[in-house]
């Protein structure tokens, strides 16, 4: 216990619509998808056609600039269709599941005996490899790199998030096995970041456990890198999460790739949160079918938390890296009356002009999604860095990156964040902002003039 | 409220571009808002939002205002009737001769502002900003009772104009727009901004409160007593009456001065309000007292009669003049204050300092705490630059360690 690290700054929104802790297992669909835009800066590939018969780990599509990339499909059955959207986008390429899961078999092998090589190729060919990311710009790997670090995170700190120690329950072997296999990716070290509450411990060769303590975005891996080790200009550290990495591990274990994993059913607006065993990608209505609450709003559905996940419709599909599932109000139903001025009792806030803040830290909120206000210049100071845990000054880098100033970004450290990390600022933010997709297009754009 | 929102709704069409009043839209914006929490919601990133909003933050900082503004109402009439001599007014009397001698003010300030708020929004097509909620209310209670209306017009539509629209609005100034309408009027019309008849009004209001002059009166308030002390004499300080006057008096604030700002007592309540809501920062408030009593206690150390204000004690300095106002309602205007963490208590420090300096030891300003905040506003991006500076040098040098070596 030696080795904790605190996280002083931070914040915990209190939110209504914690899951209980128990796994269920989720009703099967016969409708899965895989989602090209789930991979930020993939140019998708299409291999297969409707009708094509497809095993779990066939794969559907590879990134036509890395074209050793490849997407897997999650189910065995068949595909129904791949949906394009304006100028011939791909938007999903949907799946018919046969509800029998037979996968393409890699071969189970001693990892210590496989080159690294053929390590990568297993990854890459299983289409686990694209749960694997980089830093700087936060995209999927380059597989031909070597990183200087692998950095995991064991903590998923975001509002509502999955317990980790929950989720790793008879899966220690795959955390194993799958921290094996990234200690021979890196020619430094695998950093498993974990909560101090937790009582998981492992230990593999080439890893090092860092315990952490504090509020959200303590489970941000950008936050544990800064901790323990920053990136520094010209460097490459890659990144995964815990959650994922199981995900790796069985494949080692058993030579076949299993897409199947629990993920955490959260919000407001859901009758019972739960966990749920279920598969990556699967259709979202037979997970919430009967477990909406009916009070006539209209609701939102987000794979992922509500901080960084995506809004799905009712028909939509378990985003890739979702481990969690979030049904809160939209809101826009509500008209309120001169809001601005009212007392705010059921308002939360971390300033401390609505009443709310008197009531108490236990209370928690039911937060709907309207923006509650006008997008203004950068008027107030200080707020971004009460949230923001890294050495790093948020709001001179976000300045920096609006007037995209290159060396003004590298100095000020834009190699060591991705949008994930901005968040929290983005929710607290009086001027209503839209950081993360400044930091991503800042991102975007920096990787253009860079290569 | 249905209905309204129903009216509302059903009159939009005419505000869109295109519609019969197409170039009122950024009002209507502005109306619509002021009715009705939006509800847009969220499309990219964050899917929930603090409540805050910038509408919210800038009504507390009016919130916080009000103490000090009320109180400078009541003294506004206090002082007169003490100048005609007749104390039986009694409260309800003194506070309506001075709400009506302030009112007229206020409506002047905001409509001259607003005005030009929503002119410069509809010209940029953006919503309205709500910064001229703050300002407008700061200007007239930085002013004497007696400045002429017509120059508050003037100097409000000059500052609105020269400070802030024309750096592209709210968030964008680098000067304090308040202080620079307050600059303005001081350079301009110096004889209606110091000296000592402007600050008590010994005429009627309205036709309310006639009455003739006392004999041995004199409006100066008690740092224009120390700007014209002459050497030699003792150095007492007095109201208008000639009472000594004790640091009580000067921190409850029944003294001559600019409307809002003599009431130590009122402007602490505004700054609990805005420290307790975390609007204002509390760095900058500290150190902007910490640099005023550190500076004037050293000036009282070396005390000597050419510099008559050294004579008093540095909590007098902290009580007199605009010194809490600036601290509290000027000194912490996040978009013209220092904006890292470090730079907040060297721009605060520095406003202190520089406040005592400029009104001990520069016999042409009376009062020095405008300028202050003034100068610093200057310097607080060169403080932020340093302080930035810093935190690159970090980066760069682990870069040139070559990262981290593993262990």
């Amino acid at each position: 216990m030696a080795n904790v690290i605190k996280i002083k700054k931070g914040l915990n929104i209190p939110l209504v619509g914690e899951a209980d802790n128990v796994i269920i297992n989720a009703a099967k669909s016969t409708r899965y998808a895989l989602i090209p835009d789930d991979f930020h800066g993939v140019v998708p590939k299409i291999l297969v056609k409707s009708g094509e018969k497809v095993k779990v780990g066939t794969p559907l599509m590879c990134d036509k600039n890395r074209p050793e990339v490849c997407f897997v499909s999650p189910v065995s059955g068949e595909v129904t269709e791949v949906v394009r959207g304006e100028r011939r986008k791909v938007m999903e390429i949907t799946l018919k599941s046969d509800d029998k899961f037979d996968a393409v078999d890699f071969g189970k092998h001693e990892i210590s005996e496989m080159t690294v090589a053929e390590i990568k190729e297993m990854l890459l060919r299983s289409g686990l490899f694209p749960y694997i990311k980089q830093r700087p710009y936060d995209i999927i790997a380059n597989p031909e790199d070597t990183p200087r670090d692998i950095f995991v995170t064991a903590i998923d700190s975001a509002p509502l998030a999955p317990a980790f120690s929950l989720i790793l329950k008879r899966e220690e072997e795959s955390l194993k096995t799958g921290l094996a296999v990234l200690a021979r990716l890196t020619s430094g070290k695998v950093y498993l970041g974990i909560d101090n509450n937790d009582a998981v411990s492992v230990s593999v060769p080439g890893c090092e456990t860092v315990r952490f303590e504090g509020k959200h975005p303590v489970g941000n891996v950008g936050v544990q890198i800064a901790a323990i080790s920053p990136v520094n200009k010209g460097e490459t550290v890659w990144t995964l999460s815990a959650f994922d990495l199981l995900l790796i591990g069985r494949l080692f274990n058993t030579g076949k790739p299993d897409f199947t994993r629990v993920i955490a059913l959260t919000g407001s607006e859901v009758k019972r949160p739960e966990y749920l065993k279920t598969t990556v990608g699967i259709s979202v209505d037979v997970l919430l079918n009967g477990n909406l609450k009916e009070d006539g709003r209209n609701k939102r559905i987000i794979s992922g938390n509500v901080l960084t996940g995506t809004q799905i419709d009712e028909k939509g599909y378990l985003r890739f890296y979702s481990s969690q599932m979030t049904v809160i109000p939209e809101g826009d139903d509500c008209n309120e009356f001169l809001g601005w001025a009212t007392p705010g009792f059921g308002k939360f806030s971390v300033s401390h002009t609505f009443i709310a803040w008197l009531c108490g830290k236990k209370r928690k909120y039911d937060i709907d999604a309207r923006i509650r206000g006008g997008e203004r210049g950068i008027i107030m100071s200080g707020e971004y860095d009460k949230v923001f845990p890294m050495n790093i000054l948020p709001e001179f880098l976000i300045k920096a990156v609006i007037a995209f100033d290159i060396d003004k970004m590298e100095n000020l450290g834009i190699y060591e964040v991705a949008p994930e990390d901005f968040a929290l600022c983005e929710f607290v933010d009086t001027s209503k902002l839209p950081l993360q997709k400044i930091i991503r297009n800042g991102l975007d754009e920096l990787m253009k003039e860079m290569n | 409220m249905n209905g309204l929102k129903k009216y509302i709704d059903k009159i939009k069409p005419n505000f869109e571009p295109g519609g019969k009043y197409s170039k009122l839209r950024s009002v209507f914006e502005g109306f619509e808002t002021f009715l009705f929490v939006p509800n847009t919601t969220s499309k990219s990133g964050v899917h929930i939002h603090d409540a805050i909003d910038s509408k919210r933050t800038m009504s507390v900082v009016v919130i916080a205002l009000i103490p000090a503004l009320l109180f400078g109402m009541y003294n506004v009439g206090y002082q007169h009737y003490l100048a005609i001599g007749d104390m039986s007014a009694g409260f309800w009397m003194m506070f309506l001769y001075g709400f009506l001698a302030v009112l007229p003010k206020i409506v002047v300030s905001y409509v001259v502002g607003l005005g030009i708020e929503f002119i410069g929004a509809q010209i940029r097509g953006h919503e309205i900003q709500e910064g001229f909620l703050v300002t407008g209310m700061l200007i007239p209670m930085i002013v004497p009772v007696d400045t002429p209306l017509w120059m508050i017009a003037v100097a409000t539509a000059f500052s609105v104009i020269f400070a802030k629209e024309i750096f592209g609005g709210t968030g964008m100034n680098i000067f304090n727009v308040a202080l620079i309408t307050r600059a303005f009027l001081f350079f301009a019309y110096p004889s209606k901004m110091s000296g000592d008849a402007v600050f008590v009004r010994t005429s009627d209001t309205f036709g309310i409160g006639a009455g003739n002059v006392v004999e041995g009166f004199s409006g100066a308030t008690p740092l224009g007593q120390i700007a014209t002390h002459v050497p030699g004499t003792d150095m007492v300080l007095t109201d208008t009456l000639g009472n000594t006057l004790s640091t009580w008096d000067m921190f409850f604030g029944l003294i001559p001065g600019s409307i809002g700002e003599t009431s130590t007592l009122a402007i602490l309540i505004g700054a609990v309000i805005l420290l307790a809501t975390g609007i204002a920062n509390w760095r900058i408030v500290l150190s902007v007292f910490v640099g005023g009593y550190v500076m004037a206690s050293i000036a009282h150390i070396f005390a000597t009669p050419t510099y008559p204000g050294s004579l008093l004690t540095p909590l007098d300095h902290l009580c007199l003049g605009g010194f809490a106002f600036a601290a509290v309602f000027m000194a912490t205007d996040p978009v013209t204050a220092s904006r890292t963490t470090l730079g907040k208590y060297i721009y605060g420090f520095l406003i202190g300092v520089i406040t005592i300096i400029i009104r001990l030891y520069n016999n042409g300003y009376p009062e020095g705490a405008m300028l202050a905040v003034l100068l610093m506003n200057v310097f607080a991006p060169l403080i932020d630059y340093f302080v930035v500076e810093a935190n690159i040098k970090n980066r760069l040098k682990r870069l040139k360690q070559g990262g981290r070596v593993n262990e």
